[in-house]
């Protein structure tokens, strides 16, 4: 009996101390969507304050940003077009990869397995600067390809499709070459319709990777019209700020989506965003 | 090369169909489907990898460059780069106690059938994962600005401390980068940590409760080590990513931290070799941040017993 009242104690405390912990990490994120209703000089005079203005709430920033800041829309639409982009490639590339690797046993199969775990580990910092040099060499500087390119290869996305083909039915196959289809029919046709799952995780992966994406955008990018969203919110994160009206407004435009879609497909975020801890 | 249309066993065109069957033998299509893949990574991954070795020896000017030995090596070790080893380290350091201990505990409490609204709290520690680190670094700058009324002034006031300049003190600098970071990835951690917590049998803690092993002590002598390999694989990744750590840095003074009290080995690069336009030099603190970053991981792999035989 005590033991039951025990358990049922630590529950509780347990559960409060979880709110709290929820309530921090969601601090930021409340704070920042209440703080884009109030005046941005009040923000900039303020900081971020636990005295919040409810007198000052207002919609100005909006209007500002749906009204006078072409820029920023401009931003948000090369953000969405590299973004799918990207998707589209990386993902239709590595599942061709993983699938071979899976399903095929070619010569060599299990060193280039192993050759593209290797790569996982090579830090983007030593093949920067030379990346940086072939674009120029290639004129992808300041284009949409210049961006993509180098980010097409997902070795991630390889590991990950490869594991999830794995355990895909191989007999469908042998039925489906049996009724005539070739091989690549049955991959188009057959095997990537079941890999969906793992299809809407790297979705997810490579979309958010690219949707946040920074580095590599900033040394490609050079034209404020060819900007993506963050380096673009970047460049008004000046301490002279004049724009922050659109720097506030502009960033919780770029969280509410992520986190809308979150709610609908939290499985795909979830199994995505866990593979390999591979940062964005 | 995907327009290969199904080949039909009744039409029989000769040449056509001896290519398209050449293309469908099982030997071939393997090799068609990573083609693409490893043009890529060969002209993306490999040779960039390749050549910046070699730039790491050459002096690299638009249109004039020649080979200088190891002098971009020799100039490496000053003590601007000194400041961001220190620098990095000490956020490698705190990034990997933190994201490490905090996700696993609180794993722990979330994996408890105890608990409430589970769902809730872990979508919740989630969603900082959705945000940019420039989003999240914009927010975390308005949080602890200078003023007196803003949220982390307010918080060290309750306790009697003076207004701090958060992005101006040397300390405080490294923990803001810190605390963007944690922020950012406590949730995925935790989802990392509660997957492995799936597998450990229930039957071990009902067994270790008969035997009268007390909350800390099943945590302690079950958990933890049943945890081990999910507690090197995130500390791992975590120290990884800690010494390429740029954006962190990026977002709170760009390039310029006064007296460098922001700046890590990757921002170093960026600064020396895209800015001050000195490629060969970056290339060599490339060449040198993955050897940093590869001995450390073999040297921590090797502490931690991950490459002993038999022992997961």
């Amino acid at each position: 009996m005590m033991k039951k009242n025990n358990n049922k104690l630590l529950g509780v405390v347990a559960t409060v101390v979880m709110a709290i912990v929820s309530l921090i990490a969601l601090f930021p994120i409340i704070s920042i969507v209440l703080s884009s209703f109030i005046p941005s000089a009040s923000l900039m005079r303020n900081g971020i304050s636990f005295s919040f203005p409810w007198d000052e709430l207002t919609l100005s920033n909006y209007t500002y940003i749906f009204t006078q800041s072409a820029e920023y829309w401009t931003w948000y639409g090369n953000s969405l077009w590299i973004s799918a982009l990207m998707i589209v490639l990386s993902l239709f590339f590595s599942s061709m990869v993983g699938y071979a690797l899976a399903m095929y046993d070619f010569k060599g199969s299990n060193i280039f397995f192993v050759a593209v775990v290797f790569i996982l580990m090579v830090p983007f910092e030593i093949l920067m600067l030379p990346l940086f040099q072939l674009m120029i060499d290639m004129t992808l500087i300041d284009t949409y390809l210049g961006v993509i390119l180098p980010g097409v290869v997902a070795p991630v996305a390889v590991f990950f499709f490869r594991q999830y083909a794995l355990g895909l039915p191989k007999e469908l196959m042998d039925a489906a070459r049996i009724d005539g289809s070739t091989e690549y029919g049955i991959f188009f046709k057959i095997m990537l319709p079941l890999m969906g799952p793992s299809l809407a995780a790297m979705a997810i992966l490579q979309g958010l990777g690219s949707w946040n994406n920074f580095l590599w955008p900033l040394l490609v990018l050079r034209s404020n019209d060819m900007f993506t969203l963050p380096l673009g919110l970047a460049t008004l994160l000046t301490p002279y700020g004049n724009n922050y009206d659109v720097l506030i407004a502009g960033s919780v435009m770029t969280i509410i989506p992520i986190v809308i879609l979150f709610f609908f497909f939290q499985r795909y975020f979830i199994s995505g965003l866990t593979v390999g801890g591979v940062k964005g | 090369m995907n327009t290969v249309t199904p080949v039909s066993p009744v039409r029989t065109r000769k040449k056509q169909n001896k290519f398209l069957r050449f293309l469908n033998s099982k030997k071939v299509v393997p090799f068609v489907f990573i083609s693409p893949f490893v043009l890529s990574l060969l002209l993306f991954t490999v040779y960039p990898a390749i050549q910046g070795v070699i730039m790491s020896f050459q002096s690299v000017l638009p249109g004039q460059v020649e080979f200088i030995g190891m002098s971009n090596y020799e100039r490496v070790f000053n003590p601007t780069f000194y400041r961001a080893v220190s620098n990095t380290t000490a956020y490698v350091v705190l990034t990997v106690l933190i994201l490490t201990i905090i996700p696993m505990v609180l794993a722990v409490i979330l994996n408890s059938k105890h608990v409430r609204f589970r769902t809730i709290f872990r979508a919740s520690l989630f969603i900082p994962a959705l945000t940019s680190t420039i989003v999240g670094g914009m927010i975390f700058r308005f949080m602890f600005s200078e003023q007196e009324s803003a949220v982390a002034n307010q918080l060290i006031g309750v306790f009697g401390f003076d207004p701090l300049k958060w992005m101006f003190t040397p300390w405080a600098a490294i923990g803001l980068m810190v605390m963007l970071a944690c922020w950012r990835w406590i949730g995925v951690n935790i989802l990392y940590f509660l997957a492995a917590l799936q597998n450990v049998p229930d039957e071990m803690y009902e067994a270790a409760e008969i035997d009268g092993a007390t909350r800390f002590q099943r945590f302690r002598f079950i958990t933890m080590p049943m945890l081990k390999p999910i507690i090197i694989f995130v500390s791992t990744i975590t120290i990884i990513n800690g010494f390429r750590m740029f954006e962190e840095s990026y977002v709170f003074w760009a390039v310029g931290s006064p007296g460098n009290i922001g700046l890590s080995i990757a921002a170093y690069i960026y600064q020396q070799g895209i800015q001050q336009n000195d490629m060969g030099f970056g290339a060599a603190l490339g060449v040198v941040l993955m050897l940093i970053i590869f001995v450390i991981s073999i040297i921590y792999l090797i502490a931690t017993g991950t490459f002993k035989k038999g022992d997961r």
